[in-house]
């Protein structure tokens, strides 16, 4: 290499006074102009639409079997076609996207919530505290974070609750560790020596001075974390954990329906499936755009 | 005349920034003759670094070249191919930047990195090892063989700049461009490596282009100089001439921003340059300098003006070259009386030390430190880098705890060594200014936000009068308060200094440390903020502890000096005393490294090599290993003891103050005699 470095051209654009250019809202326009998030967004939007308002859109009763019509191959009257109770796929994929979508971001928003404040305390303080804290979260990352939940749900029994507390506390040193990195650069600025030394305390300095600069990281691991809770909440029902038996479920319709595939029967699995990964490809996609923007 | 070896004609280049092409440079033409080097200057913003990337045809992708033409030996660059462009880069052309470790790759040890270059232009591998290493000498690395198994963080700065150069010089380019190559590093280092590029010129007979905001670097070492001004060369000619009688507005204020030749704040306030440059891509139908112009007549906004040749290789852009002196002054000439520094010391550090603990060592920042501040008084602290200063600021203000045994007072009261321990009343007397006020600041709080918090916090204000109050603050450090709802990235750099100088004031402080506040600025802002400081310190009798590396600052400032050097004082006195001699021989180094725009009347004495590692000092006097006045086996054997040679004049030397001066004034005479023949 010679000693040029083609990325290293610093332009320095001094920004006057007259300038209002608030950061913030920069990033924001440059969010919507991404395709990438629009994408992320719409297809994020469908499955939130149809979580909230899936009985005024499902055609049928999701949960009316009609032993009758059990089977029924996608027609005209049943888009996706029948499961094997005779219930409408397309009802129960709509619906489904409800129990998925309670619990995979109340866990994420726990996680985050509580990994954020470990991550803030651990990374201000430092010291023994903080050892100790970061050893034990590395013990819990070498745990598959399904094993954990596995046996946690078998123990005490899947209710939505459980599900919620079980993914929220695994996330919380995962998302501790990368708040915690990016408070140990912030620590290091003068901004926190100047709080010290106008008496301020500990709480006051990690939550009203460093936090506000450390919400681009936190953001995005919340949108990756997401997508994992997602897939946890599925493969979670696919075994057999579902948090609500009563209701449709995709990773539980799956797990009911992946046998009858051999049979000929794949619609009862595949559309269930199509829900699933549009979900996380649309979150991931949301989480890049995000990630892509403060790397900037 | 033989042809030029790079020239540039009616050079401009456009960012596009949101889909509007914003013009950086409006049109620049110089060119460089062969051997010859040619000095850029200006303020941040002007288009220099634009200008050296336009001729590396590095320019970043939203950049584009508009109009003119760049020619390198007669050779079109512009409309050059991607191969020849490389085959260019290989051969003729190199650039070193301002920060070395950044143009290194971390990953490669610096022999075959700097060999990788010799492989470029065909020599065969083992050959171009060995020629690594005769280059390595060249820039005068004593032990070659050692520095080519390193990697390049295992080097100083100065160190890794050499290695830059070398693999600069290493293709015997025809041109050189230099990007503030000495800007980060000591003046100490930064003397040796300005010697050093001085002596390769004369060697290679490279052409140079070296671009500074640095003055006195640029007439140190250019033999003529180009003024940027807003992407317009608004001035050219010699070196030495332009900055004795310079002839356009904008070289004549940027020349007055700088404390030199031994002013001092009672003397005169500097003079700054009002307003701000214009904004980038701004419609400029007139002279470019005009908005900020103290000189600037009707025909000055409507038309612009030529760059008026004057004879002897020199032009101007200016309607009114011939009257250009006469730009009026826009700070007053004289400030007013400062207080007498006297009466009871207001802080006082006693036995002051401060060792860290790093990978198993003791690393020894501090070393029994004794010092006191009077109130009203502006203490000046001067040292390289490593020698303390920072951590001395850091035990002052309680942001690290002293070692055991260290006493520090204030009015006679102990000072806890943890500012979480102290009263409010003693943590709001001691208030700092940090160096870089992008990280002193939040980013995310506004400035209200800000001023109004340490209002809060020190003085218990709430409400309307802690608002009322920080307006008021506001006011004090010029800064408008219709910025107040403004967060600190919507202010220039200069902005947000003020915003950090009226929180360090928002608790009535008593002593304010200022670490090196003004080094992050221009010139016109630094004139500014050095303004600002004194015209506070005068109107509400606070104390300073001045830190800084730019000695013509520290000597416009300061009442008294204190020299550092590895966490230990050689020498402490009045400002006078401590500029005029007899120095410490340290002291006497650091001041012959600053060049100077008035050429060197002072002896030369260059350090050899880097400040020693804190975590294993030399034996007895610390600095024995660089003195250029070492005396023999009592340095190595024996800490001289800081003694008072005379009045309020305290040295660590073993040497005697006769003696010292004797010498030095030998050394002066010796200095005056050559620059005069």
């Amino acid at each position: 290499m010679t000693t040029i470095d083609e990325q290293a051209a610093p332009i320095a654009i001094p920004i006057r006074p007259d300038e209002t250019k608030v950061e913030r809202n920069e990033r924001l326009r440059l969010l919507v102009r991404s395709p990438t998030f629009l994408i992320g967004c719409v297809l994020v939007g469908v499955w939130v639409v149809c979580a909230i308002f899936g009985n005024l859109i499902a055609p049928h009763n999701p949960v009316a079997p009609d032993i009758l019509s059990k089977f029924e191959p996608p027609s005209g009257q049943h888009l996706f076609g029948t499961d094997k109770l005779g219930q409408d796929v397309l009802s129960r994929v709509i619906l489904g996207a409800r129990s998925v979508l309670v619990v995979a971001p109340v866990a994420t928003i726990l996680g985050t919530v509580l990994g954020t404040t470990i991550g803030l305390v651990t990374g201000y303080y430092r010291g023994f505290v903080d050892e100790a804290t970061m050893r034990v979260v590395d013990a819990i990352l070498a745990i598959p974070l399904i094993i954990t939940a596995l046996l946690v749900v078998t123990a005490v029994g899947p209710s939505r609750k459980t599900l919620i507390l079980v993914i929220g506390f695994v996330f919380t040193p995962i998302i501790a560790k990368t708040v915690r990195a990016a408070v140990l650069g912030e620590a290091q600025l003068d901004y926190v020596q100047a709080a010290r030394l106008r008496n301020e305390h500990g709480p006051y300095v990690m939550f009203a001075e460093i936090l506000p600069n450390v919400t681009g990281p936190i953001i995005v691991e919340f949108t990756v974390r997401l997508g994992y809770a997602i897939f946890t909440v599925a493969t979670l029902a696919f075994l057999g954990f579902a948090a609500d038996p009563t209701i449709p479920d995709w990773g539980k319709d799956i797990s009911t329906h992946y046998q009858s595939i051999n049979a000929g029967y794949w619609w009862p699995v595949l559309f269930p499936s199509l829900a699933i990964a549009t979900l996380i490809v649309g979150i991931n996609l949301i989480a890049d755009a995000i990630a892509q923007l403060f790397e900037r | 005349m033989n042809e030029a070896a790079i020239e540039l004609q009616d050079l401009q280049v456009a960012y596009t920034v949101r889909g509007v092409d914003r013009r950086v440079l409006r049109g620049v033409s110089f060119s460089i003759g062969q051997g010859e080097s040619y000095g850029l200057v200006g303020e941040s913003g002007c288009g220099k670094t634009t200008a050296a990337f336009a001729i590396m045809r590095y320019l970043p992708r939203n950049a584009k070249i508009l109009n003119g033409s760049i020619r390198l030996n007669g050779e079109d660059m512009i409309g050059m191919s991607g191969s020849s462009m490389r085959r260019l880069h290989a051969t003729t052309v190199s650039m070193v930047y301002q920060n070395p470790a950044s143009a290194l790759n971390p990953s490669i040890r610096i022999g075959p990195q700097l060999a990788e270059v010799f492989e470029l232009m065909g020599v065969a591998k083992e050959e171009a090892m060995h020629q690594s290493e005769e280059m390595l000498h060249k820039v005068q690395i004593s032990d070659p063989q050692r520095v080519m198994r390193r990697y390049p963080h295992q080097l100083s700065g100065g160190m890794q700049q050499r290695a830059v150069i070398a693999m600069a010089l290493a293709k015997n380019p025809t041109l050189l461009i230099l990007d503030e190559p000495t800007t980060g590093l000591d003046a100490t280092v930064e003397a040796e490596v300005l010697d050093l590029i001085a002596a390769l010129r004369q060697e290679f007979g490279t052409s140079v282009l070296f671009i500074s905001h640095n003055l006195a670097v640029i007439a140190k070492m250019c033999e003529r100089v180009g003024v940027l001004y807003a992407g317009r060369l608004v001035e050219e000619g010699p070196a030495h001439e332009i900055f004795r009688a310079p002839r356009h507005p904008y070289t004549v204020g940027l020349l007055r921003c700088i404390p030199r030749g031994g002013l001092r704040k009672d003397e005169t306030a500097l003079d700054t340059i009002p307003g701000f440059l214009p904004r980038l891509g701004a419609d400029l139908p007139g002279c470019v300098f005009e908005p900020r112009c103290g000189l600037a007549k009707e025909v000055c906004r409507e038309q612009e003006p030529d760059l008026y040749p004057l004879g002897h290789g020199r032009a101007s852009r200016c309607h009114f070259h011939d009257r250009a002196h006469e730009l009026p002054r826009v700070a007053p000439a004289r400030l007013p009386a400062v207080q007498a520094a006297n009466g009871q010391p207001l802080l006082e550090v006693a036995n002051g030390s401060k060792t860290f603990r790093q990978e198993g060592q003791d690393v020894q920042a501090l070393v029994d430190v004794s010092l006191v501040v009077r109130p009203g008084e502006v203490l000046g602290l001067v040292g390289e880098s490593g020698s303390g200063k920072t951590t001395l600021a850091r035990v002052l203000l309680g942001l690290t705890a002293a070692d055991e045994g260290s006493i520090l007072e204030m009015d006679g009261e102990r000072l806890a060594g943890k500012v979480e321990k102290r009263s409010t009343e003693q943590v709001r007397s001691l208030q700092i200014v940090f160096q870089n006020p992008d990280g002193a600041l939040n980013r995310r709080h506004s400035v209200r936000r800000i001023v109004g918090r340490a209002l809060e916090k020190l003085l218990g204000m709430k409400g309307r009068d802690r608002d009322k109050r920080a307006v008021e603050l506001a006011e004090s450090v010029r800064f408008d308060q219709a910025l107040m709802g403004a967060k600190p990235a919507q202010l220039s750099g200069g902005l947000k200094q003020r915003v950090a100088i009226a929180r360090a004031f928002a608790g009535e402080p008593r002593i304010v440390l200022c670490d090196e506040p003004t080094s992050a600025l221009d010139v016109s802002v630094q004139a500014a903020i050095l303004n600002l400081l004194v015209e506070l310190q005068t109107q509400k009798g606070v104390s300073y502890v001045f830190i800084s590396h730019d000695l013509g600052v520290v000597r416009y400032i300061s009442d008294r000096i204190a020299v550092m050097y590895l966490g230990r004082l050689q020498e402490v006195g009045d400002a006078e005393t401590v500029f005029s001699g007899p120095h410490h021989p340290y002291t006497e180094a650091l001041l012959s490294a600053v060049p100077t725009l008035e050429g060197e009347e002072r002896a030369r004495i260059r350090l050899e090599g880097e400040i020693p590692s804190a975590a294993d000092p030399p034996s007895g006097c610390v600095f024995h290993t660089r003195c250029p006045r070492f005396l023999g086996e009592i340095c190595v054997q024996e800490e001289p003891p800081l003694t008072e040679v005379e009045p309020g004049h305290l040295m660590r030397c073993h040497i005697p103050v006769d003696e010292l001066r004797r010498l030095q004034a030998e050394a002066r005479a010796v200095a005056q005699s050559k620059t005069t023949t």
